[in-house]
């Protein structure tokens, strides 16, 4: 038995629930940025982290924090129903993705050019339900040129949902209407340079966010470790900005100015 | 041998030791624990004496002696799929049957694998892949066998798959041949036989045409549900799922083949003929229900005809030589739709309740699920009737609401189902397709979500989903017997002729399924809009039953 002497040490073990294979979000070597902020949570609380892997998709809480395999999720969007988020830690947004040297300069969905161009977005498994880009296309009946690329990549790859940016830096699309923290990840990584933007309207029409707060999350009513995280995000706060940093996540932080 | 007893998908059984008079002295005869949790959809097949059951996930088949005192083991199957197809599968972990052909058990796994099972050793005698979990396939349908090919189809058109039936050597698992939903001719094995009726359906590659750029790869269109066949007409008929899964602005046009019925050459799988419900599904009114073939007296001669109650709230009565539709009528309420011109054969769609996201659609009926889901209809040539297992779900689209997959939120309508007219969720009904009536009814609490057997004693039995095993009187309705079982059934009831000579009836207890994903993903009720909006219609599921798988078989003392 290993007995913690550390005043927040409570617990020695923080049981992580995590996809091993969703970069730049969670991997199972632990390269992803939440994984980073795992490490540092535990590195605070004394404790060492334990995961549990589960993909991503359908059914992940259910599975995992719901079925008490692990205590925490460390991304979510606030207020997601299944689980009990903390206070958010970032805020990102939809983000279009074109070739620099293409100098297309596109910022809204409303962009005349959008009409021709060749459109990636992401395609999501769920009826009806698509990314607010996908929304705010087709409200504009921007249709025949949309090509979807699935959210969940080939999962045999390495880096499965990266084949977006990967076709905008290759061409295969003009342009790409993709979640920031993903695009900017990807994006940084390919052999000529891209231009992220944030899309515009922000919210289109009266029901579609483009943008999304992300926070920690914890089962309903365990309170405990609830407070444990929202204290963490308001001490580490600069550190976790540090992190997302590194990892290109476009921000657009109410405090902040546009996008980093 | 296969869940549906004959290939025209009757259900009936000419059975007759279970009269009205004795039905009401069953009595449990055997029970046998599956050992699995999740919705038990399967109908337990009996052959030579063997009862061969199938679970969901992780899709365990158990061989049964039934010579034997208290029914036990003969063999289990593990096909040990991908755990990571749970995560893909939409509505529960479901499996719909096995079937059974010249001494071979075909199995279809939750991870798209068909496997060939000695029928007396449980062995493996060929396994053939068909589809990929990456791309969001699974399997969770009842393969057939007609002559020297298994039929499988796919599943997960919510995920962006493109549909397809394959047709495999039985003797060596190879694929013969495979008809795609989406996509060119050539892949939808249109060819010259192809002679659909309405004009809607004529013209070269109109699954390619009638989407927009590429969306037809994506396209949706898969094959979930039964396959019937027409030995005289050597023809196969089965349903394809609906278009997906971008939302309907995103693709405008008919998007064929989706949502309709394909009569197919049994060889060959050439197109004959193709008929669709729901052109440019909006709603989710997958056309995968079974088809009942039968020849009906109609308009003073006999039509070869197939019946189908489809999602989207209508019983067709359809030629099957041709897929001209003869008659369509609304068996539960219906709000979407105001009617199906015959002429056209198309749906005549309430403008009013067409959705876009963040536009309040009230009252949309039926809901998701449609009037009647994959659970199977019976057709008894004594009674004349069409007996169907039917919800009465109506649903709300308002609003939108986030939710977050592999790090991505993404944003649908908020779906709200909850009971349609009269607060009853469930009907079992009686229809006369002669008289294009209900003959009789009996409402039910929840979703009827069981199959239907019914016998030349002219008694049927269906399950509950709050766990009654019901026999009728197939003529009028009278609820004769009913025996209260471990979980809510959502199963397929058969009855069979024991080794000692005397009928049995059994049923696989074992709630789930996409309207019992409440009790068997333990979905919060508080989250009216989980499993796509279906647990809003069921909070008190989890009062009135718990999961378990269990068979049940019941005789006479």
């Amino acid at each position: 038995m290993v007995l913690s002497l550390r005043a927040l040490g409570t617990d020695d073990i923080l049981r992580v629930c995590a996809d091993p294979n969703n970069l730049p979000f969670t991997n199972a070597k632990g390269e992803g940025f939440e994984n980073k902020l795992a490490a540092l949570l535990a590195r605070d609380l004394g404790a060492r982290v334990e995961y549990t892997w589960f993909a991503q998709r359908r059914g992940f809480l259910r599975n995992t924090l719901s079925a008490r395999k692990c205590d925490v999720v460390m991304g979510l969007p606030v207020d997601t129903d299944a689980a009990w988020t903390t206070k958010p830690y970032y805020r990102s947004t939809y983000v279009f993705v074109t070739r620099r040297s293409r100098k297309l300069h596109i910022r809204s969905f409303d962009d005349p050019q959008l009409r021709t161009l060749r459109i990636g977005v992401e395609l999501v498994g769920d009826d009806g339900a698509n990314t607010p880009p996908a929304h705010a296309l087709s409200r504009r009946g921007i249709v025949g040129n949309i090509v979807g690329f699935s959210v969940y990549g080939d999962y045999r790859t390495n880096s499965p949902p990266s084949a977006i940016i990967a076709a905008v830096a290759r061409g295969d699309v003009d342009v790409a209407a993709a979640w920031g923290p993903m695009a900017g990840y990807f994006a940084a990584r390919q052999q000529v340079a891209l231009d992220l933007v944030p899309v515009q309207p922000q919210v289109d029409g009266r029901f579609l966010p483009q943008t999304f707060n992300i926070s920690m999350a914890t089962r309903r009513r365990d309170t405990a470790r609830h407070d444990q995280l929202d204290r963490f995000i308001e001490r580490r706060r600069h550190d976790i900005d540090a992190i997302l940093a590194q990892y290109h996540v476009p921000r657009v932080d109410e405090q902040r100015e546009g996008i980093q | 041998m296969r869940p549906a007893r004959d290939y025209s998908s009757t259900r009936f059984s000419p059975l007759d030791q279970i009269t009205q008079q004795n039905v009401k002295q069953l009595v449990v005869k055997g029970t046998f624990s599956t050992g699995v949790l999740h919705g038990h959809e399967a109908a337990p097949i009996v052959v030579n004496n063997t009862m061969y059951v199938v679970t969901p996930w992780p899709n365990y088949v158990y061989a049964l002696d039934l010579t034997k005192d208290g029914a036990p083991v003969k063999w289990k199957y593990e096909p040990k799929p991908l755990s990571a197809a749970q995560g893909v599968a939409c509505c529960d972990v479901v499996n719909r049957g096995v079937v059974y052909a010249d001494g071979t058990i075909f199995l279809n796994t939750l991870d798209n694998r068909t496997v060939a099972l000695d029928a007396t050793s449980g062995k493996e005698k060929w396994v053939t892949k068909l589809g990929d979990l990456n791309k969001g396939e699974t399997i969770t349908m009842a393969p057939l066998v007609v002559k020297d090919k298994v039929l499988i189809g796919n599943s997960g058109g919510e995920m962006g798959v493109r549909g397809w039936l394959t047709a495999l050597d039985a003797k060596t698992g190879k694929i013969a041949w495979r008809a795609y939903s989406t996509g060119p001719d050539k892949d939808v094995l249109i060819g010259p036989k192809f002679k659909p009726f309405y004009a809607s359906d004529r013209g070269a590659d109109l699954g390619i045409k009638t989407w927009p750029a590429d969306a037809w790869r994506n396209g949706g269109g898969t094959v979930w549900g039964w396959i019937s066949y027409d030995p005289q007409l050597n023809l196969i008929y089965y349903g394809t799922s609906n278009p997906g899964p971008w939302n309907h602005e995103q693709r405008p046009g008919d998007n064929k083949w989706t949502a309709g019925v394909f009569a197919r050459d049994a060889d060959t799988g050439e197109a004959v003929w193709f008929y669709q419900m729901s052109p440019h599904d909006l709603w989710d009114y997958d056309g995968v229900n079974e088809q009942i073939l039968v020849d009906l007296p109609i308009g003073g001669r006999t039509r070869k005809v197939l019946m189908r109650a489809d999602r989207n709230g209508y019983v067709y009565v359809i030629d099957r030589t041709n897929g001209e539709v003869i008659s369509a009528d609304p068996f539960v309420p219906v709000t979407s739709t105001t009617g199906v011109d015959l002429k056209s054969g198309r749906p005549i769609e309430n403008k009013e309740l067409e959705p876009s996201l963040g536009k309040i659609s009230r009252n949309v009926c039926p809901a998701s699920p449609g009037g009647k889901d994959w659970q199977p209809t019976a057709y008894s040539t004594r009674t004349g009737y069409f007996y169907i297992p039917s919800n009465n779900l109506c649903m709300d689209f308002e609003g939108v609401e986030a939710n977050y997959i592999a790090g991505t939120p993404f944003v649908g309508a908020n779906v709200r189902m909850y009971a349609g007219p009269g607060g009853h969720r469930g009907e079992f009904i009686a229809w006369d397709p002669i008289a294009r009536k209900k003959a009789w009814s009996i409402k039910e609490s929840f979703p009827v979500w069981s199959g239907v057997a019914v016998t030349a004693t002219d008694v049927a039995f269906y399950g509950t989903m709050d766990g009654w095993f019901k026999a009728v009187n197939a003529k009028s309705g009278e609820e004769i017997w009913k025996s209260k079982v471990g979980s809510g059934v959502v199963g397929q009831p058969v009855t069979y002729k024991g080794p000692d000579g005397k009928q049995y009836v059994a049923i696989l207890a074992g709630v789930g399924g996409w309207s019992g994903a409440i009790v068997a993903g333990g979905l919060d009720p508080r989250d009216g809009t989980a499993a796509l909006g279906f647990v809003n219609a069921m909070p008190d599921l989890p009062q009135a039953t718990t999961s378990g798988g269990m068979l049940y078989i019941f005789g006479l003392p």
